[in-house]
């Protein structure tokens, strides 16, 4: 949109070198890119394409003396970034260049008060006087959309939610009125109506201050709501850069193709499900309350993480479960699990109300209900190897030691692993393939009902579409009900044959997939499905039907 | 595996240097019959003679006994508390910190406030007091050193079994159906080890430095020769014969530096991130 001749930042040739024995010799090869004034530029791509580094590059924030900047030059007001002595250097980050963080849990100090730590930054850079800056940071804390300025400046980060804290760190980086803005993933670890929040935050303040704005992020959503232009990063190069039309629109190289073909959405070609039958599983009524905080003679505060859920899974159904973090929605895949046991209400699974029994009673029912989680890096045990995992349930449930083993090479080939992956250990494997390790042993033990929790938040875009495409195959080859638990409607839309929104502990819609993507009925749902980013941007109808195609035929993929 | 970890461990020169004293003494305590065969409590020499005089190597005590005979002979009493006693000491603190952290809520509460219990009375006062009653020898000195060393081990494994519980794999081990014993004994402990492996190395540590304060009271078995004894016996003609405090004293300084110096060489081993950290 802007071709103007006021450019910020120009990075021509930046080559940075990693430490012998990496991956690869360079992190960022050869990566050329500019910014303009009031043009905000997005650097796309998957864990380990160099974006981040290129980002921390120009900070001068590299993990000397192993990682550096062996080639190129960043060009910011006239001058070499990289060629400028440490004080100079010092000088940039904060006044010329701001930089926002991923992570606002951790990227405030919590033993400063917020005003503080917004005061530091104008302390060390600009002249002014406590009073003045006293009211610079008040006036920034009502520019980035705070409540109540005066005190939330002398309240610690710890009393403020995820998007508070964003907001603050925005604050900091905005306290000098940056020419440079550099925002690594900022809305990544944010709920997605927050995540709405910040970006038009961050537009706002881009517009009013004129800043170029250097946006990292994974999420073609977000690219397609924000970007003037966009660089499509791929292990290090850049491989494909334009305005945000030519890019999402008009994809050249491949691997940008691949990766906007990969974009979670709603597809049409999915049957309608029906319901037949008795129920699989009939949760009614289910309640749990945490209590937090207590001690051994005080009670603590109560927190109630479901409320009055009722919800049924027929045999082959698979139900989404969506809702933002705290709703509750990881609680009630607990609660079925027996990991969690549930205050009220009933979990009747297959004719018997699972909430009432004991441990030993719950057993048998443990081979039929089977989990798969989260975190691909936390869910297998590091000492085992994988083999030993995967066989790990049938074993527990008196299968001789030899069938077991056979069986989980088996279970490995059915995920698209290879048998031999039985004889090595997790942490040779990548988080996609931990993942597909996960779900093979979660089949182990031909259970009727999975609960997937989050089983692909922690994936790259395309690692995830594989995981996802693979749920999907096996559920319809085994013809198994399944629960799947996400904060986000484009996956559960995807795989889903009904959705249930879940809000602070109460389901608040249930419907099939089409109903509540297309007609959502309850305000929040709306809210929901409003705040997904890149709404107005439909995939390029070439590259959707290559995603249908892939969904229908399954592969072993080296995810 | 094991290849990684003696690379890791051979990095920091401490530990092995560490590791040479200490197969030293574990040798001069596995061969001190045969160095010095007579027993260390007969008056071999006369007395008062210094080092390297009158057929001695490091001199004679008050009684003409051979000091450097006591030092092979004490070695024996102090490897073998420091490691029985740590023994014991692990098999109490693992079991109870496992049981607290694994099932938290009361049991854990009942479990620490009984830990808090023996915190609160100074390790020292509580060996002497207990070796008093039951009398000294060599089995109620280890169990006693054994019952004052024992809490931080317990809380160590509680913090780690309480993190460890709550992770995913532990969850997953209960869904396929584990049996209660075996999440505990084969998916959280070996994961929980590493930070026990080194804290108990410093255990021993301190458990020799524990027998030889008692044995300096007079408080060590009266039957065997131990380095703690050996310096309280001459602590009264210290000014006129320092030879008969030094060696010994030499001896708990070398053993108890080598053991920690081990310690750290297993915890750069054992926990990698840690190790990393200002070694680059």
């Amino acid at each position: 949109m802007s071709e103007t001749d006021n450019v910020v930042l120009d990075v021509r040739g930046l080559t940075i070198s990693l430490p012998e024995g990496a991956e690869r010799a360079h992190a960022v090869e050869d990566v050329n890119f500019t910014i303009a004034e009031n043009e905000l530029l997005c650097i796309v791509g998957e864990s380990g394409s160099g974006k981040s580094m290129t980002a921390h590059a120009i900070m001068g924030l590299l993990p000397a003396p192993h990682v550096k900047v062996a080639d190129g030059e960043a060009i910011l007001n006239g001058r070499d970034v990289f060629t400028r002595s440490e004080a100079e250097q010092r000088a940039m980050r904060g006044g010329d260049v701001g930089m926002i963080f991923q992570e606002p849990m951790t990227a405030l100090n919590p033993l400063m008060r917020v005003g503080e730590q917004i005061d530091e930054a104008l302390r060390a850079h600009a002249d002014m006087d406590a009073a003045r800056r006293r009211e610079r940071v008040l006036e920034l804390l009502a520019a980035v959309g705070l409540p109540d300025p005066e005190s939330l400046r002398r309240s610690y980060p710890f009393r403020l939610s995820g998007g508070q804290r964003q907001r603050v760190m925005i604050a900091m980086a905005l306290a000098l009125e940056p020419r440079l803005l550099i925002a690594d993933e900022p809305t990544t670890a944010l709920d997605v109506t927050t995540q709405k929040q910040i970006l038009e935050l961050i537009q706002r303040m881009q517009r009013e201050l004129g800043m170029a704005v250097m946006f990292i992020t994974h999420d073609f959503g977000v690219v397609a709501e924000i970007a003037d232009r966009v660089a499509v990063m791929q292990e290090g190069r850049c491989v494909e850069i334009g305005t945000a039309d030519e890019v999402l629109n008009r994809p050249q190289h491949p691997y940008t193709r691949e990766l906007i073909a990969a974009v979670p959405h709603y597809i049409e070609h999915r049957d309608a499900f029906n319901r037949e039958g008795e129920p699989l599983l009939d949760a009614q009524n289910v309640r749990k309350v945490f209590s937090l905080g207590g001690g051994f003679l005080r009670r603590g505060r109560e927190l109630v993480a479901a409320d009055d859920v009722s919800l049924t899974i027929h045999p082959g159904e698979t139900v989404g479960i969506v809702g933002e973090s705290g709703s509750g929605k990881s609680t009630l895949g607990r609660c079925l699990l027996g990991l969690h046991r549930a205050d009220g209400g009933q979990i009747v699974f297959d004719g018997t109300d699972l909430n009432r029994l004991g441990r030993r009673a719950f057993h048998p029912f443990r081979q039929r209900i089977q989990m798969v989680f989260q975190d691909p890096y936390a869910s297998l045990n590091p000492r085992y190897k994988v083999g030993r995992i995967v066989a790990q349930g049938p074993l527990a449930f008196g299968t001789p030691r030899s069938e077991a083993y056979a069986r989980a090479r088996e279970l490995l080939e059915l995920v698209g692993l290879d048998a031999s992956a039985a004889e090595r250990f997790p942490h040779e494997f990548s988080g996609g393939q931990r993942q597909r390790i996960s779900i093979a042993r979660a089949l182990a033990l031909d259970p009727e009902l999975l609960v997937a929790d989050e089983p692909v938040s922690a994936l790259d875009v395309s690692v995830q579409t594989q995981v996802l495409d693979l749920l999907d195959d096996i559920r319809h080859r085994l013809g198994l009900a399944m629960m799947f638990i996400t904060h986000d409607l484009r996956v559960a839309a995807q795989v889903s044959d009904t959705i249930a929104v879940m809000q602070t502990g109460r389901i608040v819609e249930v419907g099939t997939s089409k109903e509540v993507f297309s007609n959502p009925q309850h305000p929040y749902t709306q809210e929901l499905l409003a705040a997904i980013p890149g709404q107005n941007w439909e995939i390029p109808e070439d590259l959707r039907h290559l995603r249908a195609q892939r969904a229908r035929t399954p592969r072993g993929a080296d995810a | 595996m094991s290849r990684e970890f003696w690379k890791a461990f051979a990095r920091n020169r401490g530990a092995i240097i560490g590791l040479i004293i200490l197969a030293g003494v574990v040798f001069l305590a596995l061969f001190a019959d045969l160095l010095y065969p007579t027993s260390p409590w007969d008056m071999v020499t006369r007395p008062f003679a210094p080092p390297l005089s009158a057929g001695t190597l490091m001199g004679s005590d008050t009684l003409g006994r051979d000091i450097a005979s006591g030092i092979a002979h004490g070695a024996r009493v102090s490897l073998l508390i420091g490691l029985t006693s740590t023994a014991a000491a692990l098999l109490i603190g693992v079991t109870l910190g496992a049981l607290a952290g694994f099932y938290g809520g009361r049991v854990d509460d009942a479990i620490m406030r009984f830990t808090e219990l023996f915190q609160t009375i100074p390790n020292f006062v509580l060996a002497v007091m207990l070796v008093a009653i039951f009398t000294p020898s060599i089995t109620s000195v280890t169990a006693s050193i054994a019952i004052v060393s024992w809490p931080p081990l317990a809380r160590l494994a509680r913090g780690e079994f309480l993190s460890l519980r709550s992770r995913e794999f532990v969850q997953a081990a209960i869904t396929t159906g584990q049996s209660t014993p075996s999440i505990i004994l084969r998916e959280i402990l070996p994961n929980s080890m590493s930070p026990i492996i080194v804290a108990a190395s410093l255990t021993v540590a301190t458990a020799i430095l524990l027998e030889s304060a008692l044995s300096f009271l007079g408080l060590g078995d009266p039957n065997m020769m131990s380095w703690g004894y050996m310096i309280g016996a001459s602590r009264t003609v210290m000014r006129q014969a320092w030879w008969m405090s030094f060696f010994p004293g030499v001896a708990i300084l070398i053993t108890v530096l080598a053991i920690n110096l081990v310690g750290e060489g297993l915890n750069d081993a054992l926990n990698p991130k840690l190790a990393r950290k200002g070694k680059g």
